[in-house]
């Protein structure tokens, strides 16, 4: 089974320009985000958050108090908008569902062996199906890095597509872990492929591999995702990961979003920011903005 | 007859349709940007400016003054003494007197302390000269802040180093200096150009006599007080602003041993003329037209950052300016398009906006001269492409601008506009591009796109052009010499080449 040529033409993709990337991604972070451009990007970024846990010690408790802070991130205050999307693993996505009824907000679970991927394609599935069928709204994979790395791009597609297949209607957003892809050539040409392979989003990093979502390498995939529109009509979403902790970080991503793609993608439905401690750092320097001074972050509850 | 006509006007009702239902990329309004302007306070201008000369601010003896203005708001500076043949001649003795007496006689070590010296303190001041250049000139604050400036200041830090090491520059030779330099800069880098011309020539044991242009005389003097406070011998750097008429004087000064000009071929010209068989040197940086080529199998995006880069960086007020693009065919529609929209994302206004990315258009001369090569180039039958940014009310600017289906032939493809206008050709083959690439009675700059490595090698050694970058533009460094081929003049600035024009060698 070959599905690749029909639908990604590899010697179509462009290169990517090392030096030239890097430079006009730190030429937009020379943007100077002040007063009300400030307030109203930090509301936008928390409403495009992707609050995330991901860890070995995970528990019910923890996802139920993260829910909470989801749901209404600055108590007494509606209007900090509530967050986009809670990240768990398959295993709290029950919980998050019944934790987060009727507030707005969704529920992505990561699936495919996440972090490594590195389990058989049928246990890939069966996890994506049992997650959606728990009540995800969203799955987050994994691509199979050992396979892009050794040339095997037609079994990268196909996972992706039979995952998308697995999906139904929540939405797939594929991780590349372009930290492990190292190029930017590299990857230009993972996220090419996995939106020619139906990906709804494509995602940077898992959060455990660093470098992470740098600022260069969230160009270089917007700039596949411009392309990809341009030439399909089809908008796919962009969700960098990894590392983003400062509110000036998630104000540089806008930048890079505005100047790159223009309006239509800033909204949560196309752009997301996937980080835990995020959350508070945009709730600390709104604080500042109305107040001009620095709160302790014990002002700020710790989820 | 009838029918082909109708025949025509159904493809482009076609054509019409199809470009509607194309996918586009709107960039409005969801999420603006508040104004970030860079304060202006931070300078103080005085109502009246004076003549430097022997280390002192002096009137002008004709008493005449000029008005310079902020091109972005039309709003008069400050009044300028207008330097006449008695201030020329004022400076230039006070600098043939200081060069006979203390600056050529100085040990070489100590000539570039003075130097270190003045570095040091452009860099205290740093944020108020950019300020300044912003100001008078109307480039971007942020150009001004992150280009112009810290490039000045490293021109006279590189040129420090050699002041005691010019006998390792030219090996096997006696190095000493020419004597009075009569430097004349132009517009659109003040600051930057003043340092080009200065640091060498003082590093080489010379003295200088410097005519800044008429629109932007405020940053030269800015540095004058710089002089002042590092205490630099009187009479080794005077600084005359004028228009023309006080640049032609200076250049044909008996007194005056090299002269440096950096200005239109067309003045260029007349000073060659002017000071043939006088025994003078010549250094001359003059006009360019320079081609950005941009190969199929090359990082698109990136290069049309570079062609954006190349073209509206300053207002496209660059003599080494990418101005034309060579682009293969097979990739001309991308490329075209991906151009259309990153102009419409270049912030256009207010300089000392943080945020802007174009600034102001420095004269309402340029601007009129802009308008009438776009108005020309539309006339020729290329196709126009502007951004739909708003312009300000007041004050010269003008959008970025474009143009398609431009012919080898068209003026807006030989002339150098000196404004944010690009000339956009195809190409089809690499021996194709490089013969229109030189084609040109210009040879300053030239940029190539590619991402095959033996390609740039094999294109950049075939182009006529004195500085030639591949998969960037507009890079310069102060160990990097600069300079022309054909008619964009000859000698070099910066590096150990730009030194020898400065030198006596025996």
């Amino acid at each position: 089974m070959s599905a690749l040529p029909s639908l990604l033409d590899l010697s179509r993709v462009p290169p990517v320009d090392q030096v030239g990337i890097e430079e006009r991604a730190a030429g937009l972070a020379r943007r100077s985000i002040k007063k009300e451009a400030k307030r109203a990007g930090i509301r936008l970024a928390m409403s495009m958050l992707d609050l995330t846990t991901l860890e070995g010690k995970d528990s019910e408790g923890k996802v139920r108090q993260l829910c909470r802070k989801a749901i209404r991130p600055l108590p007494g205050d509606p209007t900090v908008p509530h967050v986009a999307a809670i990240c768990v693993y398959p295993n709290f996505v029950a919980i998050a569902k019944d934790a987060l009824f009727g507030s707005g907000v969704k529920v992505a679970s990561v699936a495919t062996g996440f972090p490594a991927g590195q389990v058989p394609l049928p246990v890939k599935l069966d996890e994506t199906r049992r997650a959606v069928s728990a009540g995800a709204d969203e799955i987050d994979m994994v691509i199979d890095r050992g396979a892009f790395l050794s040339g095997e791009y037609d079994r990268v597609t196909e996972e992706i597509l039979a995952v998308k297949e697995a999906c139904g209607a929540a939405h797939l957003k594929v991780i590349l872990e372009t930290g492990e892809l190292e190029t930017y050539d590299n990857v230009r040409r993972a996220s090419d492929l996995a939106m020619a392979a139906g990906a709804d989003f494509i995602k940077t990093s898992t959060g455990k591999v660093t470098p992470a979502a740098t600022p260069p390498v969230v160009l270089v995939m917007l700039e596949a995702i411009r392309d990809h529109y341009l030439a399909t009509g089809r908008r796919v979403g962009m969700k960098p990961a990894g590392g983003i902790k400062t509110s000036k970080q998630a104000l540089h991503l806008l930048v890079l979003v505005k100047e790159t793609l223009g309006d239509a993608w800033l909204t949560p439905d196309l752009f997301r920011i996937g980080a835990s401690t995020l959350a508070n750092d945009l709730l600390m320097q709104l604080a500042k903005e109305s107040t001009g001074r620095y709160q302790n972050e014990d002002y700020f509850t710790k989820d | 007859m009838a029918t082909e006509i109708d025949e025509r006007a159904e493809r482009k009702a076609v054509a019409r349709r199809f470009e509607a239902e194309r996918p586009r990329i709107e960039f409005g309004t969801a999420w603006e940007y508040a104004p970030a302007p860079e304060a202006a306070d931070i300078v103080s201008i005085e109502k009246r400016e004076n003549l430097f000369i022997n280390g002192k601010f002096v009137p002008a003896r004709s008493g005449k003054v000029f008005e310079t203005i902020n091109p972005a708001t039309e709003g008069v500076l400050s009044e300028v003494a207008e330097g006449g043949a008695a201030d020329i001649d004022a400076a230039v003795r006070a600098a043939e007197e200081a060069h006979r007496k203390r600056w050529s006689r100085l040990k070489p070590a100590e000539r570039g302390k003075y130097l270190y010296r003045i570095a040091r303190l452009m860099q205290e001041k740093s944020r108020e000269l950019a300020v300044l250049e912003t100001i008078n000139g109307g480039k971007p604050i942020k150009e001004s802040r992150d280009v112009d400036v810290p490039l000045a200041i490293a021109h006279f830090f590189y040129h420090a180093g050699w002041a005691d090491k010019l006998e390792y520059a030219f090996p096997r030779h006696r190095v000493s200096s020419i004597g009075v330099c009569g430097q004349i800069i132009p517009w659109n880098f003040p600051l930057l150009m003043a340092a080009w011309k200065i640091a060498p020539a003082l590093a080489a044991g010379n003295t200088v006599v410097l005519k800044p242009a008429e629109t932007t005389p405020l940053t030269s003097l800015a540095l004058a007080r710089i002089f002042q406070e590092a205490d630099l011998p009187p009479g080794v750097v005077n600084i005359v602003p004028g228009a023309g008429e006080t640049g032609a004087q200076l250049v044909n000064h008996p007194r005056v041993r090299k002269v440096a000009f950096t200005g239109s071929t067309e003045v260029g010209k007349l000073i060659q003329r002017a000071i043939a068989g006088s025994g003078k040197r010549l250094s001359l940086e003059l006009g360019g037209k320079a081609a950005n080529i941009v190969f199929e199998d090359a990082a698109i995006d990136q290069a049309v950052e570079g062609i954006v880069n190349g073209i509206y960086f300053n207002q496209g007020h660059v003599c080494c300016a990418g101005s034309r693009l060579l682009v293969q065919e097979s990739v001309a529609e991308r490329v075209i398009q991906k151009l259309k929209l990153r102009i419409e994302t270049l912030r256009v206004g207010d300089p000392m906006d943080k945020n802007t990315d174009v600034g102001a258009i420095n004269s309402r001369m340029q601007l009129d001269k802009i308008r009438e090569l776009v108005a020309c180039g539309v006339e020729e039958g290329a196709l126009l492409h502007q951004s739909s940014c708003a312009l300000p009310a007041k004050g010269f600017f003008f959008p970025p601008t474009f143009f398609s289906e431009v012919a080898q032939s068209h003026r807006i493809a030989r002339e150098e506009i000196f404004g944010p206008v690009l000339a956009v050709m195809t190409f089809r083959t690499p021996d194709e591009a490089v013969e229109k690439a030189n084609n040109i009675p210009y040879g300053l700059s030239a940029g190539v796109w590619t991402d095959k490595g033996s390609k740039i090698f094999q294109i950049t050694s075939k182009m006529r052009a004195g500085v030639v970058w591949a998969n960037t533009f507009n890079k310069f460094d102060p160990a990097s010499p600069f300079g022309g081929y054909k008619e964009s003049g000859f000698g070099r600035e910066g590096g150990m080449h730009g030194l020898r024009a400065y030198v006596e060698l025996s």
